[in-house]
């Protein structure tokens, strides 16, 4: 018996996979073939998308690059003439032209994505789902529960990386009759979407780990602080919810016990800072999204005053697999400080864009490479960037460098929520610096001094050095207010807010200086500070440059060298793009 | 904009009853101006009075909240909403020289609907589909691997539709 499951994350809709979805449901249906059609969620290569993938009782073919007209073939040859189409194929029992993709991850937190319908709660307990709960209530007391999250070493994946048993160890101890759960789906990095895949394609799995914490500190009530940029992820969390409610996983004396459960969704409604949980406590609250000083931190006084445990999506997806393989398997994954698996978002210049699961301990070059496929259109690999606005980029040379929370941390970056951004020869990194700061300025909420003015001043400095006003002490004045910054910020955000800044001045620092001195951007990406000029012996008056420019900036008559008018051009680097024979030169 | 995508749109008798079943809740401002918006596409001057009055908190307050958060607008959107990402992964494929495209063609920037009220243009973080950076977003429609070419046959296709539309 044939099955058929279509990739629908965000990643998935956006190639197509929602009109192949409809297609093959369409063909399938006129001719009569029975064949059940499925949603799932994001297996990863998104790199690849749209996925089908074929599951018969001894095989399953995965298709990639799937369009409306290639439906056709496969419904014909292999759904009705059982012959697959093998040169579309990419994974299968005999074809692996993914493996290098796929081999060196170990899926934990993804272990349902991409595999199951997120739609339907009896596949996710096909799949082991809520047998952790069920265990968690037979045979567990809260601080057995707790001493197990604690051993197996499992650290918050929202970017701080505090032990997870310990912080609900804190909250346990509270003693009030209310207390609160808050899942932190916020996602505020501009560059990654681990939460929200896991939220799309096993929203039961984060809702199985919040149950296991509330019934370990002693919560009956939870919140989940979704972004309203993820329609999809809400969608589905709304549907999960309410089959658990009606399955009895959520409500009053759940599973026979006498624990009860109840969670709610409140939408977030757009400013980076409510990610920082006393800031999210506030939003939830119905306030504007204004951090608070910790102490007291959410443990002693939370939502409402009340003890509170927050942690992030992908902390609490790892809870059920733990429960369920012992914290002993957990724990032998990873270094010696960071255990466990995690997430990372791949973008940017890398030929594998897509989201992989790797045990922790494994090397940036490891990730780029032999997992991601190394740097697009065969370019040089720069840098990565972790953790976003509250990151730093580690360059190329410290390429064996292991993800692990503490030795990434050295290099002035963060492990950060998990998007992974590759970065080649091409990208400048003054430009890069500037687009953090440009970000982290936008969302400061304005409450301390340091970080509302300070990220303006360094925000300005950036400005005139990619434009080539740059000072020659600028560099120093960029350290010296972040120093400040660091120092005199309230919450995380303006603490964090110079990293990007005060990497790339530590890596990259030859480049402020070109830009500086020299009013060159060896990236030609700056364009205040490039300039396109036609090559006298390559050009051979094809008037193709002229066409495409929109400025009327070329001139030439057909056949004889053209040129280019410095003082039209705007150097959107068309006829760069457009030139077959390398006559446009960037410089 | 996004949840009007996931809650089919509440009519504005609806919206009230939505107001007064929520007033009790905890922290149910931001829902009731997340309600207000689905409905009206915006939050006009009135509904602020309005909300105020049933829930108790001070007009300015509720202000104050509004303008906090990027989501909520005093403002009608146009009919066609253009997001641009500039997430990281975007940003490093050129996401800079599609907005300059988007801004010539539409005369407008960021933040801002064009004079005949048939494009809006917004910026957004990551939309989670990096592989296909640069992306933009066209009311449900994502378009990807976008060039400045490429944005501006997208964009005239939807002045050709608007057009047509209007002359019907
Ligand atoms: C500015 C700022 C933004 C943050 N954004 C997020 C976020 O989007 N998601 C998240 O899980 N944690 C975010 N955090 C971290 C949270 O404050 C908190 O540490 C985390 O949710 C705790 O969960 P964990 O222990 O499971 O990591 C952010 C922190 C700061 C300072
Ligand atoms: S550091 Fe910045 S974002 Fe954080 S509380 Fe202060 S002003 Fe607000
Ligand atoms: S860079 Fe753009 S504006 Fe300048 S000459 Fe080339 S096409 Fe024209
Ligand atoms: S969303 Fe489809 S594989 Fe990632
Ligand atoms: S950065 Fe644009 S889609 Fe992710």
């Amino acid at each position: 018996m044939k099955k058929i499951k279509v990739g629908l994350g965000t990643c998935g809709i956006s190639a197509g996979g929602e009109l192949v979805f409809n297609k093959l449901k369409e063909e399938i249906k006129t001719k009569n073939l029975g064949i059940e059609v499925n949603e799932t969620g994001c297996m990863g290569m998104c790199y690849e998308e749209a996925l089908v993938e074929v599951v018969d009782d001894n095989d399953s073919f995965l298709y990639s690059n799937v369009t409306v007209d290639k439906v056709g073939r496969i419904v014909n040859e292999h759904l009705i003439n059982n012959k697959p189409v093998i040169e579309w194929i990419i994974k299968s029992n005999e074809v692996s032209k993914e493996d290098d993709f796929l081999k060196n991850q170990k899926r934990i937190v993804l272990r349902n994505c991409g595999v199951i319908d997120p739609t339907s709660i009896d596949e996710y307990i096909e799949h082991n789902g809520y047998k952790a709960l069920e265990k968690v209530l037979k045979n567990f007391s809260q601080q057995e529960v707790i001493d197990m999250i604690i051993k197996s070493g499992l650290r918050g994946r929202g970017g701080a990386g505090f032990t997870t048993g310990m912080k609900w160890k804190f909250a346990n101890q509270e003693k009030s009759e209310k207390k609160y759960i808050v899942c932190n789906a916020d996602e505020g990095d501009p560059g990654a979407f681990m939460d929200r895949s896991v939220l799309e394609g096993d929203p039961h799995s984060v809702l199985e780990g919040m149950m296991i914490a509330a019934y370990a500190i002693g919560s009956d009530e939870a919140y989940i602080y979704c972004r309203a940029e993820y329609p999809l992820a809400i969608k589905r969390l709304r549907t999960a919810i309410k089959q658990c409610e009606s399955r009895g996983y959520l409500g009053k004396n759940i599973l026979g016990s006498n624990f009860n459960f109840t969670i709610k969704i409140k939408e977030g409604a757009g400013a980076f800072v409510c990610g920082e949980e006393t800031a999210l406590m506030a939003s939830v609250e119905g306030k504007r999204g204004v951090p608070r000083l910790r102490p007291p931190f959410p443990a002693n006084k939370g939502l409402w005053g009340k003890p509170t445990n927050i942690n992030n999506v992908e902390t609490f997806a790892n809870v059920p697999w733990i429960i369920n393989n012992g914290w002993e398997k957990y724990s032998s994954l990873g270094t010696e400080k960071s255990k466990g698996t995690k997430v990372f978002a791949l973008a940017g210049k890398i030929k594998r864009s897509g989201l992989a699961e790797v045990p922790m301990g494994m090397t940036i070059n490891e990730i780029v490479f032999d997992l991601g496929g190394g740097i697009k259109n065969d370019k040089k690999f720069k840098a990565v960037q972790m953790g976003g606005p509250s990151g730093g980029c580690i360059p190329a040379s410290m390429g064996d460098l292991k993800i692990d929370y503490d030795e990434i941390v050295r290099t002035g970056a963060i492990m950060g929520s998990g998007g992974l951004i590759v970065l080649d020869e091409t990208t400048c990194m003054v430009d890069l610096a500037r687009y953090f700061l440009n970000f982290t300025q936008n969302e400061s909420c304005g409450k301390c001094t340091f970080c509302r003015v300070g990220t303006k001043r360094m925000l300005e400095i950036l400005e005139r050095i990619t434009i080539g006003k740059g000072k020659e002490n600028d560099v120093d004045i960029l350290q010296d207010l972040a120093s400040k910054i660091t120092k005199n910020s309230l919450c995380g955000l303006g603490q964090s807010a110079p990293n990007p800044v005060l990497t790339t001045i530590k890596y990259f620092r030859e480049e402020y200086e070109a830009h500086i001195r020299d009013k060159k951007c060896p990236a030609h990406n700056c364009s205040a500070l490039i300039e396109y000029t036609i090559d006298e012996v390559n050009c051979k008056g094809c008037g193709l440059c002229i066409k495409a420019c929109s400025s009327n900036a070329i001139t030439g008559s057909k056949k004889a060298v053209h040129y280019i008018n410095q003082e039209l051009c705007i150097k959107c680097g068309r006829c760069f793009d457009v030139c077959n024979l390398d006559a446009v030169i960037k410089n | 904009m996004n949840n009007t995508e996931v809650q089919e749109k509440k009519s504005i008798p609806n919206f009230k009853i939505d107001l007064v079943n929520k007033r009790h809740q905890n922290g149910s401002l931001i829902p009731l101006l997340q309600t207000a918006q689905d409905s009206y596409g915006y939050i006009p001057e009135k509904i602020i009075y309005y909300i105020s009055e049933l829930v108790g908190i001070p007009a300015a307050e509720i202000y104050g909240v509004i303008t906090f958060y990027s989501q909520f607008r005093l403002k009608p959107l146009g009919k066609n909403l253009i997001r641009i990402c500039e997430g990281t992964a975007c940003h490093v494929n050129g996401a800079k020289s599609i907005l300059t495209a988007l801004q010539d063609e539409l005369g407008i920037t960021v933040g801002e609907t064009t004079d005949d009220g048939i494009f809006s243009l917004q910026s957004v973080a990551c939309l989670g589909c990096c592989s296909l950076a640069p992306v933009v977003m066209i009311n449900d429609a994502t378009h990807g691997n976008l060039t400045m070419d490429k944005i501006k046959k997208i964009l005239k296709k939807y002045k050709t539709e608007e057009k047509i539309r209007i002359a019907s």
